[in-house]
């Protein structure tokens, strides 16, 4: 209270707006923890050491130190600035140039002493709408951190659930490709043999090629696999691949049931854990490559119908548990319950989904078709939080554009929530989403509120 | 989102590839009359001027002219106008119907003085120019004009005999009547005096596209067939020639032999190429040339599509050239021949005699008028982008210049702001509070530009097209009816702006209570004015659509004149006449100075376009047009980072600095590019709001005079040939040389400093370096090269500010750089910055500085003005100076006071401390 007065007493005799420099005696904008410095009556040196004036000359609106340490009140520097003690509120230095400029910067008005400005002391105000706002805020953050303990057991639940389950299936899987394998032995001992020979040429031929181009494709086939995956439920069902009729071998217009999953199959010469690590099938590289040779074990596929349909159930089933477990879902995987789910933000225009460490979409509200906004890249934020941004790229393109991409910025709430969407630069998307996983431990209130005035 | 009919349209009709779809524009050849008339060759004119029928009054000489061919007459006016100009006027003396002679252009019937008449023989006659021994020459046949300057011929007219005037004439319809005989005695009869029986038959071909054109799938019907005009003029010892925009070309033009003329038609060119003599979005039909000897000009008053020629001697000896080796005993002379051809209209050219740069700025300023004297804010920095998508995004914007110390003024909103591209309306959703936004910047003391197209979009429940289509005010088809064509907001209608009711009411449109959302912070952007129509023959309007009587064909380049016109009406009237507008256009004609600033539309971010952007503006400022700029970064495209610094370097710099981009380009506000390239971009915007008040003076003189604000070297070194055709350096007034980096990667460049015996000082490190020479410049990503030279004063001001209104007080600093005479001089000119008060009540400071003999001083230049100001001298920076023992402030009260100051020797700038004294008062400093 007493700084205040005093510096009530200090700005009393302000110089009225005059043709002439403006005078100003007293170190007006001089925050408390520099105000030693500024001794009257004694020579002032400028903070950067570099030279000393006589005390006359501090905020006699002329910039005499090369840091305008000496035009703390006044605009006189170009690289000053000014200090607003702001009682009620919280204090503020501003760039000199702020000072009498008409505008009212500091909710105490000091900083338009000569300008003509009316300004209201709105420090209070503005206090007191700040501690509200922060009691809320710290209640949420108080709220979601609690939510946020929960997601984390509940994670760690999940985590070991699925990593048991996903053992289970590679043993059933082994059990199949086994069951599969005598199934092709007897299948290849009734063909002839010279065939055979043919194929194996053919074969180490189309390996070898077939490697290069699986590298480029990587990346296609992920895209691919989240395009049939229409529901985005982490699998793609037989319905779903029949609602792609760019798959249809035989060209006759529909897909069967039988095509379908002779196209999902990953193929014997293919190693497993290679295409899991595709993620997925891919109607368009992977899987027609392997068309021909899967072709010829059309037959015997068909009689075995039964076998192959379990083989890709459990295959894409280990796949995603795969996928899943290896995702970052936090420091403690606080954010794993967002995985498979979807929320969406309804626009005038449009209805935004966002369905975390999957992609992003947009569909135009009266019909049209969805467009890809991003798929999932990466955390994004900046290195003290990277969990609070995330970035979706690859999205569809943009003509004459770059692909479509969204960033998604995370704050603390106790609800999921996307809170908003726009486009800031074209075909760049920016998405708002509250969740408690983000919710950071929250200090006392009283540590909060005190950190923020300063009476 | 982007709109998807943009989406159709730009794929649909415009090249997807980064390079102008020549094929969408027209050639020389692809013009059915630029074809017609540069088949003909220079020789004998068929022309012979009828000695018998000159007319002398005090005022003007008429003449006939008569077509040996066939037979058609002419009338020659010649005007001696005040201000050692010619005009020299040829129509048909009886045309079948009026021809159009270009209105609201010239702002006065340019006055006369008295032509006298020397001699006269059957051969012509001399007359008397008046001064310097000037004389004006008619030759009789064949018909040719000399103005002489005692026994130099500083310009021909017709000496390469390709003065040709189609005349108008009654179709003969080989369809109806295959005979096409018949109607020949009335045409004729029409067309003809009465002693011209005898009918050549030269004329009377039909050619294909005298009657009717197609250019891709349009057709125009050309009611009034053939209707070209064509005149050559010769300028002995000429070899530069300057002015003719809008071309994306270098600033001395080149020669056109073997290649396309330089075309002027107002044109929507989608991603224009860089030098090449394209018709780009604005047309102004002067042309400057200069010697060492003499400067001198041609405008060639005529809004139709126009296309000039220009060849050099050494190509080839003319007739005349031959004449003039015989006059003048050489073959070395170097001249220039241009040759003018426009599709309709008359013939009426104005030949600005000089002799110097700066007579010649009067001489067109005089007849055109003078560049609008801006607000002092619309000087400052602008930022646009197409687009800024709402209120929250402009609040964002504004924020992050307050977030980032960087200034600016204006904020921009391009056409995604309307609802649905009906300009004067805001979208409901994006910008549902536009006066709470408004009124957000007009807190920060900022302000705002809205886009305002000239294109209507037809909707029976849009007050605006209900209004214009009510009123008749509509340009109309060939058929009558309102002449639609596609534009942003799909099928629109194009209101006719050379009906000045129509421009009445478009103006009265900008009354607050009428524009709703708008305030008195909000300023107008008129783009698409060329006319663009995406669907009509070279994305413009069809020649054969109607304005009243005449056709879009006679005064096409006019329309975007026009449209800035009643822009800027609106917004004088909406303030009661008090406040200055601030109109910005792509499209414009001679004149257009008066309304507003241009631009030089929609550029890309390269290297070249950065380059290019020098010599465009200087182009426009030769022929009036001082407030130009270009899209800083470049429009289409995204700048590297280099490029965008380097980008933002060159345009604090030139006149309209504005920042701006394609929607489909990422955002590229400053701050989005790293810490270290924000500092940079600060640091250019800086150096320009520091120096608004040498902005502001300029163009307070090129609205006073006439002056170019960004002047080309020969300007003010017209006898130092090595600056004739430079055009990667300028001048902004005489005193700043400025030297751009405009190379990628650069490390240094050769910066030219002009003027044998002068000094010139870089105005960062206050280096002085000698003039005529070319000076090696190490350069980092800071360096902006700019000298100040040697014998001025510019005043700044130091105190750079969020906006300039902020810095509407603030006390000035004085920079005084001497000459090697210790002389210096320069002017201070302060008024309120935004109404007319400085000229409907001379409410304005104009001072001059000068330092002579160890002593500055201001004096009143104008007696009669009267302004208080609360700005001050805070600081006088003398460059080139010397230790004085002491410095005394002298004030009108008599009182004398000491001032300390700061004496650099290695640098030699003395620098006084805090004069204090009013800037509005006299004083003097003297050094002892």
């Amino acid at each position: 209270m007493s700084c205040a007065l005093l510096l009530l007493l200090m700005s009393w005799a302000l110089a009225m707006r005059t043709g002439a420099a403006v005078e100003i005696q007293r170190p007006r904008g001089v925050p408390l923890s520099s105000e030693q410095f500024y001794e009257e009556n004694k020579p002032f040196t400028c903070l950067d050491g570099f030279s000393t004036i006589s005390f006359d000359r501090v905020n006699d609106d002329y910039c005499d130190c090369r840091d305008g340490s000496d035009e703390p009140g006044t605009a006189a520097c170009p690289n000053g600035s000014f200090h607003c003690t702001n009682a009620g509120f919280r204090p503020a230095f501003i760039p000199s140039s702020r000072i009498n400029d008409g505008i009212c910067d500091c909710c105490d008005t000091t900083d338009e002493y000569n300008s003509g400005a009316t300004c209201q002391n709105t420090c209070r105000e503005m206090g007191r709408k700040e501690r509200e706002s922060l009691q809320i805020m710290a209640e949420i953050t108080k709220e979601g951190f609690m939510l946020k303990q929960q997601l984390i057991h509940e994670a760690k639940r999940g985590q070991e659930d699925k990593q048991g389950k996903l053992t289970e299936l590679q043993g059933s899987k082994k059990d199949l490709e086994e069951k599969v394998e005598a199934l092709r032995t007897v299948k290849e001992t009734a063909e002839d043999p010279e065939k055979e020979a043919k194929e194996r040429h053919l074969k180490a031929w189309g390996e070898q090629k077939e490697l290069i181009r699986m590298e480029k494709d990587k990346t296609r086939m992920a895209e691919a696999f989240l395009e049939l995956d229409d529901d985005a439920d982490g699998y793609v069902s037989v319905a779903e691949l029949q609602s792609h009729l760019e798959l249809d071998p035989d060209s006759d217009g529909s897909l069967t049931e039988t095509e379908t999953q002779v196209r999902c199959l990953p193929s014997q010469e293919n190693n497993f854990y290679h295409t899991s690590k595709l993620q997925g099938c891919s109607p368009f590289g992977e899987i027609r490559r392997f068309e021909s040779k899967i072709g010829d074990l059309h037959d015997s596929c068909r009689s075995n119908e039964k076998v192959w349909a379990g083989g890709l159930w459990m295959t894409t089933g280990c796949m995603n548990l795969e996928k899943e477990i290896g995702f970052d879902f936090g420091p403690s995987a606080e954010f794993a319950y967002l995985y498979s789910q979807c929320y969406e933000l309804s626009t005038s225009e449009y209805i935004y989904r966002l369905c975390p460490f999957n992609r992003v979409s947009q569909k135009p509200k009266f019909g049209g078709s969805e467009t890809n906004l991003g798929l999932w890249g990466q955390w994004a934020g900046p290195e003290d939080s990277l969990y609070s941004v995330m970035k979706y790229d690859h999205g569809q393109g943009c003509w004459q554009g770059p692909n479509r991409s969204t960033t998604v910025k995370l704050t603390c709430g106790k609800e999921t929530v996307v809170t908003s969407t726009s486009e800031p630069s074209r075909c760049e998307y920016l998405m708002e989403f509250t969740t408690p996983a983000v919710c950071q431990e929250p200090a006392s209130l009283d540590e909060v509120l005190q950190g923020h005035t300063e009476l | 989102m982007m709109g998807p009919l943009l989406v159709l349209w730009l794929a649909v009709c415009l090249s997807g590839t980064w390079a102008v779809d020549r094929g969408n524009f027209k050639t020389c050849d692809q013009s059915a009359f630029c074809k017609r008339q540069r088949a003909l060759k220079p020789g004998q004119s068929p022309y012979r001027a009828l000695l018998e029928t000159l007319e002398l009054t005090n005022t003007k000489l008429t003449l006939q002219l008569i077509n040996d061919n066939n037979k058609v007459r002419l009338l020659l006016e010649l005007y001696r106008l005040q201000g050692n100009m010619t005009r020299v006027k040829i129509n048909e003396l009886k045309p079948l119907k009026p021809r159009f002679e270009v209105p609201d252009v010239l702002i006065n019937d340019p006055p006369t003085e008295p032509l006298s008449l020397l001699s006269q023989d059957e051969n012509g006659v001399v007359l008397s120019l008046g001064a310097d021994s000037q004389r004006l020459i008619v030759s009789a046949k064949p018909f040719r004009l000399d103005i002489m300057e005692g026994r130099e011929v500083l310009l021909s007219l017709n000496s390469r005999g390709l003065l040709a005037f189609e005349h108008l004439r009654i179709r003969k319809d080989t369809k109806v009547d295959p005979e096409g005989t018949e109607n020949k005695e009335e045409n004729e009869a029409a067309n003809e005096p009465a002693e011209g029986e005898e009918k050549a038959k030269e004329d009377e071909k039909v050619e294909d596209g005298m009657w009717e054109e197609t250019f891709k799938s349009h057709t125009d019907s050309k009611p009034n067939g053939p209707s070209s005009i064509s005149l050559d003029f010769s300028l002995p010892g000429v070899e530069n020639v300057y002015g003719i925009p809008e071309h994306a070309d270098s600033l001395k033009l080149k020669t056109t032999d073997g290649g396309d003329p330089y075309r002027l038609f107002n044109l929507d060119v989608f991603q224009y190429e860089v030098f090449n003599p394209m018709a780009l979005y604005g047309a102004i039909p002067v042309m400057l040339s200069h010697s060492a000897q003499r400067t001198m000009g041609i405008f060639w008053l005529n809004a139709a599509e126009t296309w000039v020629d220009i060849s050099s001697n050494t190509a080839g000896k003319t007739v005349f050239g031959q004449m003039l080796d015989y006059v003048q005993g050489s073959s070395e002379t170097p001249q220039t021949d241009v040759r003018w051809i426009s599709e309709s209209g008359i013939i009426d050219v104005f030949i600005m005699l000089g002799p110097t740069p700066t007579d010649v700025f009067s001489q067109y300023a005089s007849l055109t008028g003078t560049q609008a004297f801006p607000p002092l804010s619309a000087l400052a920095y602008h930022q646009c982008r197409w687009n800024y998508n709402d209120q929250e995004d402009v609040a964002a914007v504004d924020q992050g210049f307050d977030d980032h110390d960087i200034p600016y003024d204006f904020i921009w909103l391009d056409i995604e702001h309307t609802d649905g591209k009906r300009y004067f309306t805001w979208d409901p959703h994006k910008f549902p509070q536009p006066k709470d936004m408004l009124q957000g910047l007009l807190d920060k003391r900022r302000k705002m530009v809205t886009i305002v197209d000239p294109h209507i979009k037809v909707d029976s429940s849009y007050k605006i097209h209900n209004e214009i289509r009510s009123k008749g005010f509509y340009v109309k088809s060939k058929d009558g009816g309102d002449y639609e064509g596609w534009c942003w907001p799909g099928n629109s209608g194009y209101p006719d702006f050379t009906n000045p009711e129509m421009r009445a009411w478009w103006a009265s449109m900008f009354a607050y209570d009428q524009y709703e959302g708008s305030m008195e912070n909000m300023y107008t952007w008129n783009d698409m004015n060329e006319p663009s129509v995406f669907n009509g023959p070279e994305v413009t309007m069809h020649k054969d659509a109607l304005h009243g009587n005449w056709e879009n064909r006679d005064l096409h380049n006019l329309y975007g004149f026009y449209v800035q016109r009643a822009t800027a009406e609106g917004l004088i009237e909406r303030s009661g006449g008090v406040e200055r507008p601030f109109v910005l256009a792509r499209a414009f004609f001679a004149g257009s100075q008066r309304y507003g600033a241009v631009w030089t539309g929609d550029n890309a971010a390269e290297w070249d376009h950065l380059k290019i952007s020098i010599p465009m503006c200087l182009s426009l400022g030769l022929v009036g047009v001082s407030f130009c700029g270009a899209d800083v970064g470049g429009f289409f495209k995204s700048p590297s980072t280099e490029l965008l610094v380097r980008w933002y370097q060159t345009g604090a710099y030139q006149p309209f600095f504005r920042a701006h981009a394609h929607l489909d380009t990422p955002r590229r506000e400053p701050w989005l590019f790293g810490p270290e390239n924000t500092a940079l971009i600060r640091e250019a915007v800086r150096q320009r709001y520091a120096l608004l008040p040498y902005w502001y003076q300029l163009f307070y003189h090129a609205h006073h005079s006439g002056q170019p604000v960004m002047r080309p070297l020969w300007v003010e070194y017209p006898q130092d040939t090595a600056t004739f055709s430079m055009d990667d350096q300028f001048l902004l007034g005489r005193d700043l040389l400025v030297h751009p980096v405009t190379e990628e990667g650069a490390r240094g460049l050769t910066a030219y400093l002009p003027g044998k015996g002068e000094v010139w000082f870089d105005v960062h490190t206050f280096q002085k370096h000698n003039g005529a020479q070319n000076l090696y410049i190490p350069v980092t990503i800071s360096s902006i090269p700019v000298f100040q030279r040697g014998g001025s004063i510019i005043p700044r001001k130091a105190r750079v500010r969020r906006s300039s209104s902020c810095m509407e007080h603030d006390p000035y600093t004085l920079f005084v750089a001497l000459s090697p005479k210790r002389f210096a001089q320069g002017e201070l000119y302060i008024d309120d910055g935004h109404t007319f008060n400085f000229d409907k009540h001379k409410q304005f400071i104009h001072r001059r500085l000068f330092f002579a003999n160890n002593a500055l001083s201001s004096r009143n230049l104008a007696p009669g003005s009267q302004f208080t100001t609360f700005s001050w001298i805070e600081k006088i920076v003398i460059l080139g100076a010397s230790k004085p023992s002491k410095a005394t402030l002298k004030t009108p009260d008599g009182k004398e006071s000491l001032l300390e100051f700061d004496f650099d020797a290695s640098m030699s700038v003395l620098t006084l401390r805090k004069p204090g004294v009013n800037a509005g008062v006299d004083w003097t400093v003297v050094l002892q």
